[in-house]
C-alpha cells in the first residue's frame, strides 16, 4: 500500500462532492484511481502472484512439460495406505459412533455469559454455535464465541503447573497455598489479595464470599480494561444507587446511541441487534414501522454504520450534545450551545413525537454525567417501564474498577500484599500506564496466576497454574438479563488445567473438590425445590428457568441531571484527541493468539493482522499522512509509534487506537501483530482524552486491508433506498436494473435441471446485516477454512468463503456505509462449471454449484470466470505444521483441501445431506428451519435465510418473493441462488444528510 | 514404434498395477491382533451384522465392537484362550484393540451406512459373503466406478429391507422387476444419486 501513489484527498473529496445518484465507492484509492490500484483491479491475483515470468517460450515450456503431459493422471495412482480402526473398550452409552453429541453450555466474555451448543465429536469439541433456547443471545453467536473454540487447541497455551518457570505440580502448589494462607490466619488475611475480572459466577461469588469470610481483611478487586464502571457511576448519579439498564429495542421506533456500539460491545449485544433488526426488517404490506437510528460518535463503529444519521464528533463533545438535547427536552435549564444545533434539534422533536416509544442509550466510553443525561432524557420522554426496564446489578458485587485496582496498586506499592491471587487477566499488559502496575507487582512477596495462557503478567508470578478451557469446565455465569447457565465441559481438561473454583477451594484450603462437585454444592444450597430435575433440566435446556433478574423501580435521585462539573475543558474540542476502544477482533487482546480472528477483515477498516491509528481524511490532510505511515503519537508524557489509516467517517480531531495489539508475550500467532494502545492509556483518559500530538516520523509500515481485493468497479452491487421510497413504490429498486437477458438467452443448455425436487437458495437481508463477521468466522470453523497469514493476505489469497464487503456513499467524511455478505452466488448458469477441464466444479439438480476438490488440477480458470469472486484457491500447504492437538479441530464432515485445490462456499453442503439422509429414513420431507447453514445460524439479526424456493411456505421462498429482492449483476444473467433485499434507510424527512 | 510400445506398455503396466489387489487389497485377508472369523460368529453362532456393528443403521460409520461387546461372551467362554489375550489385556488395561481397517474409503468420499441399509443394500452386496470368510478381507474393490455402477443403475442390487442382513438371501429370478418395484417403493432416486455433492463434501 505504501508503494502506490500518495492519495490525492483534495481531489478525491472533489470527486465525491460531484457525484450524482448512487455511486458506491470501496477504498480510497479506488477514488483516487492511483494507477497502482487501476493495475491491481486488472488482475484479481496481484502483481506477480500468478505470472509467469520466465523467458520460456510456450513451445518450450510445452516441451519440457511433455514428460509430465504424458503421466498425467497417474499422481491418482497411489496406493491407499492401511489405516488402523480403534473401537472404545467401553463405548458410552449415549454416543454414536459418526454421530454428533450437543452439548448445551455456555461462554463469557467480560464476566457476562451467553448461551452455546457446542458439538462434540468423538469426544471432542468442534463447533460453537448460539443456544436458540438462551434468552441472552437467542440462537446467535459472536465472533469471540465461535472463535474460543479455536483457543482450546491452542498449541501455546498454558500446560502445566509453573513455580519460578520451572514445571511443578497441583500438589506442591496447594500445599504451598495452605501453608502461605496459614500464615495469614493471625493477620486475618491483611496481605491477600484477590484480582479477577468481571464476576457473575454465582458459585464464585460464593467462594470468595466464604473465603472473605475466613480472612476479614483480605480484598477481593476487580480490573476488566473494557470496564463499564461509567455505566455504574452514571446510574448512580441518576438514581443515587446501581442498577442495570435493559433496553427493548423491538418496542423503540427511534434510537439514538451516544456513542454507544450497542450493537457489537454491550454485554447484551445479541440479543439487542436481533431486537433491533425485527425493527429494521420491512415487510409487505408497506407502512410497518421502521425504526431509525441516530448516531453521534467520534469513530465508525458497527452501530453508526447501520445509523440513518450520524455525526462525527470529538468523544468530549458528545456531553455537550447530549446537555443540548436534554435543554431541548426542557429537562434542563443549561443552556448550551454546539456547532449541531440544528441535527440535535430535529433529533430532539423526533424524539418527542414518539412518546415511551424511543431509546437514548449512551456507550461504556462515555463519562458518567452522559449516562445521567440519558437518564433522564428517557424518563422525560416516558421510556422507563415500556423501552427501557431496570434490574439489580447482575454482577454480585459491582465495584468501580479502577478505583478498585488503584487500591490494588497502592497497597501493592507500599509492600501490604504478601500474597496475590490473579484469576485470568493481565494487569501487567492492560493496566492504566500511569500506575506502574508491573513496577507494583515486583513488590508483592508471592504472586500467583491461574492463567490460560503464560502472558506479560505471568512473567512477575510465582507460581502459574494452567487453567481449564470453558470447554473443559464445570462453571456457571449470568448473562446480562440475569438468567444462570451452567457451564459443562465437553472435554476433560487436555493439559490438567484447573477452574477458577479449584483455584480458589485451593486457597480456601478446601482442595480435593471438583468443579462439579463445587458448582452442585452450591446451587443444592440454593433450595430449588427438586434439585436433580432443576440440575438436569439446566444442562439439557442450557439455561435455569426463570431466572432472569427481576425487573425493579427506580426513582431519579433529582429533579434535573447533575450539572457539568468536570465538563470539557476549555479548549478541548477542536484539541486532538486519542480515543481507546475495544478491537472488534480481538477485543481487549484477549484473542491475540487466536488465528482465525487474527485473519478476520475488521468490520469497517477490513484490517487483518494489525491495529492501526484511525484518522480522519480531513486530518489525514492537513497532516500530510496517507495510509501505512508511522506516526509517534505523544500523549500526555507518554509516547508511542503506530501506522496510520485513513477511516472515513472518524470525526476529524479524534485519533482512534483499538487495544489489545503490540503484546510482549501472545504466542507464535499474535507476535508482532500491531502496537499497544494501552501503552499510552492512562487512567484519567481510559476512553478519551484531549492533547494528542501526532508527528510523522517518516516511516511506514506495511497495513494489510481486504478492502481493495476483489473490487467490482461500480457496478449495481449494493441497492439502497429510502423508506419513503419503498413506501411509495416497493419496486423502486428495479430501476436501478440493468435490463436482464431472457432465462434461454444463453449458450448454456437450457432446461438441462428440472429442479422440480429441492430447489436450495439463500436470501441475505441487506436492511438487517451489522457487519459483524459472525458468519465469516461461523464458516471458517464449520468447513475447516485454513488461515493464511499476513503476507498471503496482502497478496489477496485469504481463504474464506463468505466475506462482508463494505460500501461507502456520500462524501469522504462521513459516509454511509452498507455491508454486504457475500458467500457463492450458486448460479444456475454458473460461469466456473463450463471452463474446468476436469469437470472438478460442476452443478446437481437440486441447484448447488459443487466443487469436487478431488477432481481439481488447479487451473484456476473457474475463479477466473467467477464474476462474483467468490472462489478461493489453496495456493500453499496451508495445513501444513498442525500439530495433532490442532488438527482436533477440523470439522470431520468436511474434507481438509490440500494445496492446489479450488474451494468456495458449498452451501454447508455437508448439512444439506445430513439431512435429507435423516429425512429419507424418517420417510419424509426435508422440513423449512431443519437446514440451517452455518453462516445462518450464527448470524445475530437472522440476515441469511437457507431453504427450498420449491416450498412456497418455505421462509426463503417469502423473501425471494419481496420486491425488495434483486440478484447480484443479475444482467450477466448467472440466474444466482443467493439473493439480497436491498437495504433501506429511514431518514428523518426534516434532516438533510 | 518403440515410443509407441513403450507408451502402451507403460499403461498396460499401470492398468494392471491398479486393479491388482496389490492396489485394491480385494481377497486379501489383513493381519488383525485376534484374527476373528466372521464365519464362525456369523454362520456358525447365528450373530447378526448388528450386534457388533451397532450403529449401521443410524450412523454413516457401522461401528466397530468396543472391546466390552467381545467380553459379553468372551468373558464366560474361551476365557483362557491365548487367542483372545489382546481383548482381555484391552479391558484390563483399559486400551483399545487397534484392528486393521479392511473397508476403507479415501478422506474425501463420506460414505453413509444409515441411508444405504435403510434403502435396501444389503450388507453383503458391497462386503461380499462376509459370513463365509474365516478371516476378514475386502471383497470388492470399493472404486468410485464401483460405487457408480450400483449408483446408476440401483434396481441391479437392491433388496427387500428386511433381507438386509441376509446373508443367505439370493437374488429371485426377475429380480430387475423386484429391483424397480423397490426402488419406486424405496423412494430411491436415481436421477440424484450421480450428484458428486452425494458423496463428496
Amino acid at each position: 500500500m505504501n508503494a502506490n501513489a500518495p492519495l490525492d484527498l483534495e481531489r478525491i473529496r472533489a470527486q465525491l462532492g460531484g457525484a450524482r445518484g448512487r455511486e458506491y465507492w470501496r477504498c480510497l484509492e479506488e477514488i483516487a484511481e492511483t494507477p497502482a490500484f487501476e493495475g491491481f483491479l486488472r488482475r484479481e491475483f496481484p502483481t506477480g502472484a500468478s505470472e509467469w515470468r520466465d523467458e520460456f517460450s510456450r513451445r518450450h515450456f510445452l516441451q519440457i512439460m511433455a514428460a509430465s503431459f504424458a503421466l498425467a493422471g497417474l499422481n491418482a495412482c497411489t496406493k491407499q495406505p492401511l489405516e488402523k480402526i480403534v473401537p472404545y473398550v467401553r463405548q458410552p452409552p449415549e454416543l454414536t459412533p459418526g454421530k454428533p453429541l450437543y452439548f448445551a453450555t455456555a461462554l463469557t466474555l467480560g464476566g457476562f455469559a451467553n448461551g452455546v451448543i457446542a458439538t462434540s465429536r468423538e469426544g471432542r469439541p468442534t463447533r460453537i454455535e448460539g443456544n436458540p433456547d438462551h434468552p441472552a443471545n437467542l440462537g446467535a453467536a459472536s465472533v469471540f464465541m465461535q472463535a474460543s473454540v479455536l483457543d482450546l487447541y491452542d498449541p501455546d497455551r498454558a500446560q502445566a503447573v509453573l513455580r519460578a518457570g520451572e514445571p511443578s505440580d497441583w500438589a506442591t502448589f496447594v500445599s504451598a497455598m495452605n501453608a502461605a494462607m496459614g500464615d495469614q490466619q493471625t493477620k486475618r488475611g491483611a496481605g491477600v489479595r484477590i484480582l479477577t475480572g468481571s464476576v457473575t459466577s454465582p458459585t464464585l461469588r460464593a467462594q470468595l464470599a466464604a473465603l472473605l469470610e475466613k480472612f476479614p481483611a483480605a480484598r477481593w478487586q476487580q480490573w476488566e480494561p473494557l470496564m463499564r464502571d461509567n455505566v455504574r457511576e452514571g446510574a448512580r448519579l441518576a438514581f443515587g444507587q446501581i442498577v442495570e439498564t435493559h433496553y427493548a429495542f423491538e418496542r423503540a421506533d427511534v434510537v439514538l446511541a451516544l456513542d454507544s456500539d450497542f450493537l457489537f460491545t454491550h454485554p447484551a449485544s445479541l440479543r439487542y441487534a436481533r431486537k433491533f433488526a425485527g425493527r429494521r426488517r420491512v415487510a409487505l404490506p408497506a407502512g410497518a414501522g421502521m425504526n431509525r437510528l441516530y448516531a453521534i460518535e467520534p469513530t465508525p463503529t458497527i452501530t453508526g454504520a447501520m445509523a440513518d444519521h450520524r455525526l462525527p464528533v470529538s468523544s468530549v463533545e458528545v456531553e455537550d450534545l447530549a446537555r443540548a438535547l436534554a435543554q431541548r427536552l426542557e429537562i434542563s435549564a443549561e443552556a448550551v450551545a454546539t456547532p449541531h444545533d440544528d441535527w440535535i434539534a430535529a433529533v430532539a422533536r423526533d424524539l418527542r413525537a414518539r412518546p415511551a416509544a424511543s431509546i437514548v442509550i449512551a456507550g461504556e466510553s462515555q463519562p458518567p454525567a452522559v449516562h445521567a443525561l440519558a437518564h433522564f432524557i428517557n424518563a422525560k420522554l416516558g421510556n422507563f417501564g415500556g423501552t427501557i426496564t431496570f434490574t439489580d446489578p447482575i454482577e454480585p458485587t459491582p465495584v468501580n474498577q479502577l478505583a478498585s485496582l488503584r487500591d490494588l496498586v497502592a497497597d501493592m506499592q507500599s509492600g501490604a500484599v504478601d500474597l496475590l491471587v490473579m484469576v485470568e487477566g493481565n494487569p501487567v499488559f492492560d493496566a492504566p500506564a500511569d500506575l506502574n502496575f508491573a513496577e507494583a507487582l515486583a513488590r508483592v512477596k508471592t504472586c500467583v496466576r491461574l492463567g490460560f495462557e503464560e502472558n506479560e503478567t505471568s512473567r512477575f508470578c510465582h507460581w502459574h497454574i494452567a487453567a481449564a478451557h470453558a470447554l473443559e469446565s464445570w462453571s456457571d455465569a449470568r448473562s446480562f438479563d440475569g438468567s444462570v447457565s451452567l457451564v459443562q465441559p465437553l472435554i476433560e481438561p487436555l493439559f490438567e488445567g484447573k477452574t477458577m473454583h479449584e483455584f480458589i477451594d485451593a486457597l480456601a484450603q478446601q482442595p480435593g473438590r471438583a468443579s462439579y462437585e463445587i458448582v452442585r454444592e452450591y446451587w443444592r444450597s440454593q433450595g430449588w425445590t427438586d434439585f436433580e430435575k432443576t440440575w438436569r433440566s439446566a444442562l439439557d435446556k442450557g439455561v435455569v428457568a426463570n431466572s432472569a433478574a427481576p425487573p425493579r423501580a427506580v426513582t431519579l435521585a433529582a429533579s434535573a441531571p447533575p450539572r457539568a462539573a468536570v465538563g470539557a475543558p476549555p479548549g478541548a474540542i477542536g484539541k486532538t484527541e486519542i480515543v481507546f476502544r475495544a478491537d472488534p477482533t480481538i477485543w481487549d487482546g484477549r484473542f491475540v493468539n487466536n488465528a482465525w480472528l487474527q485473519e478476520l477483515a475488521k468490520p469497517i477498516t477490513k484490517l487483518t493482522w494489525d491495529n492501526a491509528a484511525l484518522v480522519s481524511p480531513a486530518l489525514a490532510q492537513r497532516e500530510k499522512l496517507q495510509n501505512g505511515d508511522v506516526v509517534e503519537l505523544k500523549f500526555r508524557g507518554r509516547a508511542l509509534r503506530a501506522p496510520v489509516w485513513i477511516a472515513p467517517g472518524q470525526a476529524d480531531h479524534s485519533v482512534t487506537l483499538h487495544v489489545g495489539y503490540g503484546r510482549a508475550r501472545a504466542g507464535r500467532v499474535g507476535a508482532g501483530a500491531g502496537v499497544n494502545a494501552f501503552a499510552l492509556r492512562i487512567s484519567d483518559a481510559l476512553w478519551s482524552g484531549g492533547g494528542l500530538e501526532l508527528a510523522r516520523t517518516g516511516e511506514t509500515r506495511e497495513l494489510v486491508s481486504t478492502q481493495k481485493h476483489h473490487s467490482m468497479e461500480g457496478r449495481d452491487i449494493v441497492r439502497v433506498g429510502t423508506f419513503a421510497e419503498f413506501k411509495a413504490d416497493p419496486h423502486f429498486t428495479e430501476k436501478h436494473e440493468e435490463p436482464r437477458p431472457e432465462p434461454a438467452d444463453t449458450l448454456y443448455h437450457p432446461g438441462e435441471f428440472k429442479y422440480d425436487g429441492y430447489k436450495w437458495g439463500m436470501s441475505i437481508d441487506l436492511n438487517v446485516c451489522i457487519g459483524c463477521n459472525a458468519c465469516t468466522i461461523a464458516c471458517q470453523a464449520e468447513n475447516n477454512i485454513p488461515v493464511v497469514g499476513k503476507h498471503q493476505v496482502s497478496v489477496g489469497r485469504d481463504m474464506q468463503w463468505i466475506r462482508v464487503d463494505g460500501y461507502f456513499h456520500g462524501g469522504l467524511d462521513n459516509p454511509e456505509m452498507n455491508h454486504q455478505p457475500v458467500p457463492c452466488m450458486h448460479c444456475e448458469n454458473a460461469p466456473c462449471e463450463l471452463v474446468c477441464p476436469v469437470g472438478a466444479t460442476v452443478h446437481d439438480n437440486e441447484g448447488l454449484n459443487v466443487q469436487v476438490y478431488n477432481r481439481c488440477i488447479g487451473t484456476r480458470y473457474c475463479s477466473n470466470n467467477c464474476p462474483y469472486k467468490v472462489r478461493r484457491f489453496n495456493f500453499l500447504e496451508f495445513n501444513a505444521g498442525m500439530t495433532p492437538v490442532q488438527k482436533m479441530v477440523k470439522n470431520p464432515d468436511v474434507t481438509v483441501r490440500s494445496r492446489g485445490v479450488m474451494e468456495k462456499c458449498t452451501y454447508c453442503t455437508q448439512r444439506i445431506n445430513a439431512a435429507r439422509i435423516a429425512a429419507e429414513i424418517a420417510d419424509r420431507k426435508i422440513r423449512d428451519g431443519e437446514i440451517v447453514t452455518a453462516c445462518q445460524a450464527a448470524c445475530p439479526v437472522d440476515a441469511i435465510v437457507f431453504g427450498d424456493l420449491n416450498d412456497p411456505a418455505s421462509r426463503v421462498a417469502k423473501l425471494k418473493d419481496q420486491p425488495l429482492d434483486y440478484w447480484m449483476l443479475g444482467e450477466l444473467n448467472t440466474r444466482p441462488r443467493t439473493s439480497y433485499l436491498a437495504k433501506l434507510r429511514n431518514p428523518n424527512p426534516e434532516m438533510k444528510s | 514404434m518403440a515410443l509407441v510400445v513403450l507408451v502402451v506398455g507403460v499403461g498396460w503396466t499401470t492398468d494392471a498395477v491398479f486393479w491388482s489387489p496389490y492396489t485394491t487389497y480385494v481377497r486379501i485377508p489383513q493381519v488383525q491382533p485376534v484374527p476373528f472369523s466372521h464365519q464362525h460368529h456369523v454362520d456358525g453362532l447365528g450373530i447378526d451384522c448388528r450386534y457388533c456393528h451397532a450403529s449401521v443403521e443410524t450412523s454413516h460409520d457401522a461401528g466397530l465392537p468396543p472391546t466390552e461387546t467381545c467380553m459379553t461372551c468372551h468373558s464366560q467362554l474361551w476365557t483362557q484362550a491365548p487367542l483372545l489375550e489382546p481383548i482381555r489385556r484391552s479391558l484390563a488395561t483399559n486400551t483399545p484393540v487397534k484392528w486393521t481397517r479392511v473397508n476403507d474409503l479415501p478422506d474425501f468420499v463420506y460414505f453413509d451406512h444409515s441411508i444405504h441399509v435403510h434403502k435396501g443394500v444389503g450388507c453383503a452386496t458391497c462386503h461380499g459373503q462376509v459370513d463365509q470368510m474365516p478371516l476378514t478381507w475386502r471383497e470388492n474393490t470399493l472404486y468410485m466406478k464401483w460405487c457408480l455402477d450400483c449408483h446408476r443403475a440401483p434396481e441391479n442390487q437392491i433388496r427387500p429391507r428386511a433381507e438386509v442382513f441376509n446373508m443367505k438371501w439370493r437374488k429371485p429370478d426377475g429380480e430387475a422387476a423386484l429391483g424397480r418395484e423397490l426402488v419406486a417403493k424405496y423412494r430411491v432416486e436415481t436421477d440424484r444419486l450421480t450428484n458428486c455433492s452425494v458423496c463428496h463434501h
